[in-house]
């Protein structure tokens, strides 16, 4: 449903070939589409007016380069624009001297605070730090337990205090961790709404009781228009420090972010996407941009693909595959490392243009073939021609498969290999170059 | 509707939609006429509250049609006019599966509410005279079971569970078999929150959904609870949910807030999924009956 906005500007502009500059007619069509954009990824509608005047303004009589198209040179100014608006750079957890410093969450209710809550433990342990969590939300059914559980999970301590003040439990959690020698204190609160007025009041007097060096809301990207109203009255009542945005997993385009960052002027330091406790990032303005306009996640999926591959592991299979050895060994290792990294429906979520369509992937395919290559020996793995009708019935049922299936396995892999060999010939200009889809040409 | 529900919805959606309020006051203070400006922040306010840009701009073409046509005269006929428009975006003629014997199962993203909604439901129905069973199908979200079982002990009704990371779909099972041995008039099963673009978990779901249906004796329905701050995104989640369970009715939860629960209005208009309950406040009692008519008077402070 959604079109990447670079494929709209480049319809707006496609009759306009002249040279010279942009001018107030072409800049305000591709204004149209530029609130669109912004507006159905939820942010806000009254800093989707400021931010495309401020574009508008600077596009106006922009000249055009050779290298770019209009459209090109419009994205480029909204993507500079919005970078700057989310923060330029990257906001960082700064911890002070105090021992033990600590951070409080705050944010309303379902935004992810208790899973936040750990995925800041496991980060700061990461980081050398001794966190202790302090679970102050006496409201909601069980969200104490919750927050022990993760604790153990992870094996990072968890004061749950006594009674049923949170103020009194937070205050008795910092104590407890001078005495166990934590450095951190993570203070989790209850959910709560912005206009609750003693609610709001109660999540001042933790602060106040507790004095955080760093207090963050979770702000959930999934969230529309009202982001701002949130935002505002918890940076009024509570002057919070920063922003985490969670369940940026999802198909989300995030605009409650840029609301968020606009309207309060609080950075956002960490993206948070995912249930597994690691899933905690560093907060990337260009990347958050380029997600609200539609424009793919390529960054992350770069990164991605870094984290999950073993750098001398992929060395050595593109020796093998250069010489034309590429075993079926190799093509394991492979479908792991699409695997590691999310699986590919996660992949497909961060392909540009991909948003928001159900990748149509069968995972269990990845099962499959890995059960059959692990249902061969050794040399059957290495020298795949040698596997004859028996091998094929014996790895079929070791596999819990068809012999069918082993065969179309074995013809893929052949067919892979062909291929490769193929690209590797001297002369031969085919050198498996990745080509951009349309859409995705970048806009620099 | 009894007043207090009237007043309470209301509150729920005032208590903070002072904006949408002041917007339109704004529109209705600045006098009567239609003009240019009177339209396009009438857009603003709608779009401010999370109806969708496409939705809003259909509407508000559509609206100026007939105010033409129909030579309303000034700002507040429009709006008025709108809300009678808004409430017709709703399914008519619901039928309110809640109050009769079924499964229901209970699905929706992380966070939105799932199991504070099946908790209050369960007491709700308790308190009317109707026996309630729940299963505890979130086997995978920390203390997910506990947090159900504190629910289940203020209602004082049974609750079918297993421990954490056992299959869903087997705790399914072994509901519907007690719900079939004790009779009991409704059963809810809480699900674990899960984002609409995962896939495997979305199987997992279809897996458990299979699995009631199958093993129920009363009709089987799918309940999906949505944040009301949800924006555009909530499109997104209900046409992936509908997708692979075709959804029977939806609770709409956090309306106590600023947040006016537009994207409401837009899964209306695109997949007509009837909206059964809404939620205006913390108290059991707080999760009302949908009225379109009323959400919609609310929505545009017409009440």
């Amino acid at each position: 449903m959604f079109q990447n906005l670079s494929d709209r500007l480049q319809a707006v502009f496609k009759n306009l070939t002249g040279k010279g500059a942009l001018s107030e007619a072409d800049v305000d069509a591709a204004m149209r589409e530029i609130r669109m954009a912004l507006l159905e990824a939820d942010v806000n509608f009254r800093v989707v007016k400021e931010f495309v005047a401020q574009v508008r303004e600077r596009a106006i009589g922009q000249d055009l380069s050779k290298s770019l198209t209009p459209g090109q040179m419009v994205v480029r100014i909204v993507l500079e624009e919005m970078v700057s608006l989310l923060g330029g750079t990257e906001a960082r957890l700064v911890l002070s001297n105090r021992i033990p410093n600590v951070v409080m969450l705050v944010g309303l209710q379902g935004s992810g605070k208790t899973t936040a809550t750990a995925k800041l433990a496991s980060y700061l342990r990461k980081q050398g730090k001794r966190p202790l969590m302090v679970a102050c939300d006496v409201y909601r059914p069980a969200a104490i337990d919750q927050l022990e559980a993760l604790g153990r999970e992870l094996d990072i301590p968890v004061y749950r205090g006594e009674g049923s003040d949170p103020v009194a439990i937070a205050k008795a959690g910092v104590k407890y961790a001078i005495a166990e020698m934590r450095d951190v204190v993570i203070v989790d609160t209850a959910g709560r709404l912005h206009v609750d007025e003693e609610m709001m009041d109660e999540a001042a007097r933790i602060k106040a009781a507790v004095k955080p060096d760093q207090i963050l809301m979770v702000v959930d990207a999934m969230t529309g228009q009202d982001a701002v109203n949130a935002a505002s009255a918890f940076a009024e009542r509570v002057q919070f420090d920063a922003v985490i945005v969670s369940k940026l997993d999802g198909d989300a385009r995030g605009g409650a972010a840029l609301s968020v960052k606009s309207v309060t002027g609080k950075p956002i330091m960490f993206a948070s996407m995912g249930e597994k406790l690691d899933a905690l990032a560093a907060f990337h303005p260009d990347r958050m941009a380029k997600r609200i306009l539609g424009m793919g996640d390529v960054v992350s999926l770069i990164e991605r693909a870094q984290e999950a591959a073993d750098e001398t592991l992929a060395a050595d299979t593109e020796e093998r595959l250069r010489k034309g050895e590429f075993t079926l060994d190799d093509f394991r290792t492979q479908l792991k490392q699409i695997k590691k990294m999310g699986g590919l429906g996660s992949l497909v979520q961060m392909m540009p243009g991909m948003k928001g369509t159900a990748p149509d992937v069968d995972e269990s395919q990845l099962d499959r073939v890995d059960a059959i290559i692990s249902s061969m020996t050794i040399a059957e793995r290495a020298k795949p021609q040698i596997i004859s009708g028996p091998r094929r019935a014996r790895i079929a049922s070791g596999a819990g498969v068809t012999v069918f299936d082993v065969n179309q396995l074995l013809k893929q892999f052949a067919q892979a290999r062909k291929l490769m060999k193929q690209m590797q010939k001297p002369g031969s200009k085919k050198r498996g170059r990745f080509q951009l889809p349309p859409g995705m040409q970048n806009p620099f | 509707m009894s007043q207090p529900w009237y007043r309470r919805l209301s509150d729920g959606l005032s208590k903070s939609r002072d904006r949408l309020e002041g917007q339109l006051n704004v529109l209705l203070r600045r006098g009567p006429d239609l003009d240019a400006a009177f339209w396009s922040d009438l857009e603003d306010a709608l779009i401010g509250a999370d109806m969708g840009v496409v939705a809003v701009t259909e509407i508000v073409e559509r609206l100026r049609d007939s105010a033409a046509r129909k030579a309303l005269p000034d700002a507040q006929s429009v709006l008025a006019h709108l809300a009678e428009e808004l409430a017709s975006e709703f399914p008519p003629d619901v039928i309110d599966f809640l109050t009769e014997n079924v499964t229901v199962l209970v699905v929706g993203v992380n966070g939105a509410g799932k199991t504070t909604t099946v908790g209050k439901l369960a007491k709700q129905t308790v308190d009317e005279g109707r026996s309630v069973l729940l299963g505890s199908a979130d086997t995978y979200r920390a203390a997910a079971v506990e947090q159900l079982d504190v629910w289940a002990e203020r209602a004082k009704v049974p609750v079918v569970k297993r421990e954490r990371g056992a299959d869903p779909a087997s705790v399914a099972f072994d509901a519907m078999k007690l719900a079939a041995e004790t009779g009991a008039e409704l059963t809810l099963v809480d699900t674990a929150g899960r984002l609409h673009t995962s896939k495997d978990l979305m199987l997992e779901l279809q897996k458990i959904a299979r699995v009631a249906e199958r093993e129920s004796a009363v009709p089987a329905k799918i309940l999906l609870v949505m944040d009301a701050t949800t924006g555009q995104n909530g499109l997104a989640q209900a046409r992936e949910f509908d997708a692979a369970l075709s959804v029977d009715g939806i609770v709409l939860t956090k309306l106590d807030g600023t947040a006016k629960g537009g994207i409401a209005v837009a899964i209306a208009r695109e997949l007509g999924i009837p909206i059964l309950r809404i939620g205006v406040g913390e108290s059991i009692d707080d999760l009302r009956p949908f009225v379109a008519e009323e959400f919609a008077r609310a929505l545009l402070s017409e009440v």
